[in-house]
């Protein structure tokens, strides 16, 4: 399993070790909810990503799982080859560019950019916007060619392939929009309070990105 | 309950240590985030789930045992009780106990943490849970009742109208739940993985983590790995239920009619299944391991033997676990080299968990044996999981299961070796941990006789299955009338069976008493009764309050398993003390064998 790497000691009591203010020991910050200053942020971003890895661990099972199902109902007599929808593409280009761009906001992040964050982390949003109203159309596309969910096989693949990944990023979204209340009122100081948000918002968009060219191939190239 | 650590300087961060310490009723014991509390809220909830479950198991074996005399049990009220029984023992009762009530109470205790890495999707775990188990009942109040095709839910006879009972509400409200279930054992398993990875007290590496943790662990990263495919055939499933898709459901001619359906393949919904069904029985079974091994060390007073061993058995037959699911479906019609090596891969599983028993007898072999309750329900967990293992054995061959699936003989498999046995390694954990949690001894004479009551009970009512299934007595039936191989003394056992399932249900009415009633006004308890090594036991106050250490964490040095070492002040050294000898036995590769 793909897990980041984890010293064998508390993160935390290190930290208590070099200096911190808090007194002998203070347990403070040991629950990953409370909001405490920055110092903080490196045992917690080191929680914090490793749940999220755990989670994306979980969603790869849940679509590998539907892709192997895909490949073996292929094989049924019944399948019959969906229409190109070339808003594929375009949609395919709209969640590469927001991926793009919620990289180039944690990397501006970690170099302390507070304007050139907040401009590419919006821009990231709303790629990711555009391309679930793409998924819409395409969707669209597909009903008026005639295949709607129980038309066919391979209908109801695609649209439940889509279905559970739009979520996903549509929670996504529900995160990044939490999180962007936060950064657009932030004072430059405080960038850092953020970066944990930043960071796993980058991770999850990453790994859609991946999961919807797997599925993309799939649908395009595997039928 | 003692109020929070009691002499803790004022000065020293107070607000900060504890400025989540709940004060209202609502988010003290609802809407909790403290692990103990959510693993009370999952302890409580899975034993009255489970209270169903029995009944259902009693209403089953009435009709066994007088077939056709209680007006209440038809045909169709059989195969739903069996499904749901089957569906709540398995799921809701034994998955969320073990890792919801342990894994909560436990991982946090064990390895000197404050809490879960992330509290507030713990309690939304259990809140979920909540509502699977909701919509679970629910079912019992549409039109057609709860789902009765099977706790495989197999299609197409699941979900095609009349072709079970409950094939249209009951079976989707079950999918829902299972799916609602799925993303409440997700949000806990992060919650484990993580917080074993990451919030290990200094010190405790993973070598010295005590086996509780490792199958509680293992088994979580187990559950985020097979759930989804659950999910998955669910969602799938589902989706031909209500939308009229053909996932599983191929071209179907029902009484003359066409259904809507075309070229679905049900044997991927059996793939799917068993894909989760088989690491399933090992969610279920590795944390019972775990805290079995810990109690026979700490009533044996003496180290586990070959903890290494243990820990890389662990491993090993979670890993095995993902390899052998088609040994369910060695009757589907599958090629014989894929058999075989199905075959092949589940003798396999049989190495590992026999290098486990083999340690739980040799850490017993020589012990200074202290024969209290919880020691009683571990031995007998290695006794009925000896007994239901083996025949797993048979069953792996392919040539021996196929005349023996669809019996009794799977039946008494699968309750001994599973059900049964993690039911003992429950009760073992309950009864061992109750003097933490509780701060009150339970009362040890009743404990006894419940413990004699179910162990001897369970063995009178599942041994004697395996004769009824090598006779031919099959598996899901509401009557054994027609089955006309069976001699007449397999009906006198099915009397003598119920009479057993009985006798053990009623046996639960003292556990239920020892219980409620050691809460209030059992024997007050020290910190540590049973003088044991593990961090759990030594915190400052009992029952441990928000928190859990006081104003310092503990530190760690050494291993769980330094009992009776030679040469020490008295024969168990606590994880957290440092210097003084040790046992050689430690986890730097120097075990002894
Ligand atoms: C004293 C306790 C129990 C009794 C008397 C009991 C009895 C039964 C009976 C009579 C059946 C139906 C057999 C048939 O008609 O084919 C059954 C099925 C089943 N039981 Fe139990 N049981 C008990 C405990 C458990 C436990 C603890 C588990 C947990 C794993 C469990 C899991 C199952 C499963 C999975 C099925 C199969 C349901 C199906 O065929 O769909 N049982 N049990
Ligand atoms: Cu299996």
């Amino acid at each position: 399993m793909n897990l980041p790497a984890h010293t064998p000691t508390h993160p935390r009591m290190e930290e208590a070790s070099h200096g911190n203010s808090r007194g002998p020991g203070g347990p403070d910050g040991w629950n990953s909810n409370s909001d405490h200053g920055g110092d903080h942020d490196q045992p917690r971003l080191a929680t914090a990503k490793a749940g999220l890895w755990l989670f994306l661990v979980t969603a790869t099972v849940v679509f590998s799982m539907l892709l192997s199902a895909y490949v073996e109902r292929k094989t049924g007599t019944d399948w019959s080859i969906l229409p190109r929808l070339g808003i594929l593409w375009l949609n395919t280009g709209f969640l590469v560019l927001s991926s793009a761009a919620m990289e180039w906001a944690r990397r501006l992040a970690r170099r302390g950019d507070l304007q050139g964050t907040r401009f590419w982390w919006l821009l990231g949003g709303a790629f990711a916007v555009l391309f679930l109203l793409g998924q819409l159309l395409a969707w669209q596309a597909l009903y008026i060619a005639g295949y709607g969910l129980s038309s066919n096989p391979s209908s109801s693949f695609f649209y439940l392939l889509t279905t559970l990944h739009g979520l996903h990023l549509l929670a996504g979204l529900i995160a990044w929009g939490w999180a962007t209340v936060s950064i657009v009122r932030l004072p430059e100081t405080a960038l850092a309070k953020s970066g944990i948000k930043i960071e796993l918002c980058a991770l999850f968009w990453h790994f859609l990105l991946l999961v919807w060219l797997a599925i993309f191939g799939f649908i395009w190239f595997v039928s | 309950m003692q109020e929070h650590a009691a002499g803790l300087p004022e000065t020293h961060g107070h607000e900060e240590t504890h400025q989540h310490e709940p004060t209202g009723f609502w988010t003290k014991y609802i809407f909790s985030q403290d692990h103990k509390v959510i693993a009370m809220q999952y302890t409580i909830t899975a034993l009255l789930v489970g209270v169903v479950g029995m009944v259902f198991s009693w209403l089953m074996r009435l009709q066994l045992a007088f077939p056709g005399q209680l007006s209440l049990i038809q045909p169709d009220n059989y195969l739903q009780f069996m499904t749901q029984h089957g569906m709540i023992m398995v799921i809701y009762l034994l998955t969320a106990f073990l890792l919801g009530g342990f894994g909560n109470y436990l991982i946090p205790l064990m390895i000197g943490a404050r809490d879960m890495a992330f509290p507030f999707l713990n309690m939304m775990s259990y809140w979920t849970y909540f509502v699977s188990v909701i919509l679970l009942f629910a079912a019992f109040i549409v039109p057609g009742g709860p789902s009765g095709g099977g706790w495989t839910i197999y299609p197409p006879q699941s979900i095609l109208p009349g072709a079970s009972p409950g094939s249209e509400w009951g079976i989707r409200l079950l999918l829902m739940s299972l799916a609602v279930f799925v993303a409440s054992g997700t949000m806990g398993g992060l919650n484990y993985v993580t917080t074993v990875l990451q919030l290990r007290a200094k010190g405790m590496t993973l070598m010295y983590l005590p086996l509780s943790v490792w199958g509680i662990f293992v088994a979580s990263v187990l559950a985020l790995l097979a759930f989804p495919a659950l999910f998955v055939g669910g969602v799938m499933l589902l989706l031909d239920s209500l939308a009229g898709t053909s996932f599983f459901i191929p071209l179907v001619n029902q009484f003359g009619r066409q259904l809507g359906h075309e070229g679905g393949n049900p044997i991927l919904f059996q793939h799917l299944f068993w894909y989760f069904g088989h690491p399933e029985v090992y969610i279920v079974i590795l944390p019972a391991m775990g805290v079995v091994s810990d109690i026979i060390a700490n009533f044996s007073r003496k180290p586990i033997f070959g903890y290494k061993a243990m820990v890389i058995s662990i491993l090993a037959i979670g890993g095995l676990s993902f390899l052998v699911w088609a040994h369910h479906m060695f009757v589907s019609g599958m090629n014989p080299y894929f058999a075989f090596w199905f075959a092949i891969a589940t003798l396999a599983v049989a190495i590992p968990s026999a290098v486990k028993t083999y340690n739980w007898m040799l850490t017993l072999w020589g012990g200074n044996l202290w024969f209290t309750t919880p020691m009683l329900y571990a031995i007998g967990f290695v006794s009925t999981f000896v007994a239901g293992g083996l025949t797993g054995l048979y069953l792996g061959n392919t040539a021996v299961d196929v005349p023996l699936t669809d019996t009794y003989f799977v039946v008494a498999h699968f309750h001994l070796v599973m059900g049964v046995s993690a039911i003992l390694g429950i009760f073992a954990g309950i009864y061992y941990w109750f003097p933490k949690a509780i701060g009150r001894m339970y009362n040890e004479t009743l404990g006894k006789l419940h413990f004699w009551v179910t162990f001897v009970g369970t063995y009178a009512i599942f041994f004697p299955m395996y004769w009824l299934g090598a006779a031919g007595m099959p598996r899901r039936y509401y009557t054994n009338e027609a089955v006309t191989q069976l001699p007449p003394s397999s009906h006198e056992l099915n009397i003598f069976i119920t009479i057993a399932a009985l006798t053990v249900g009623a046996a639960q009415l003292v556990f239920a008493f020892n219980l409620v009633w050691s809460i209030f006004k059992g024997k007050k308890a020290e910190g540590n009764p049973w003088k044991a090594t593990s961090l759990e036991w030594q915190t400052p106050q009992t029952p441990p309050v928000h928190g859990n250490w006081g104003p310092t964490e503990p530190v760690v040095y050494r291993w769980a398993y330094d009992y009776s070492v030679p040469g020490a002040s008295q024969d168990f050294t606590p994880q957290n003390v440092a210097g003084g000898p040790a046992q050689k036995a430690k986890a730097s590769g120097k075990t002894k064998h």
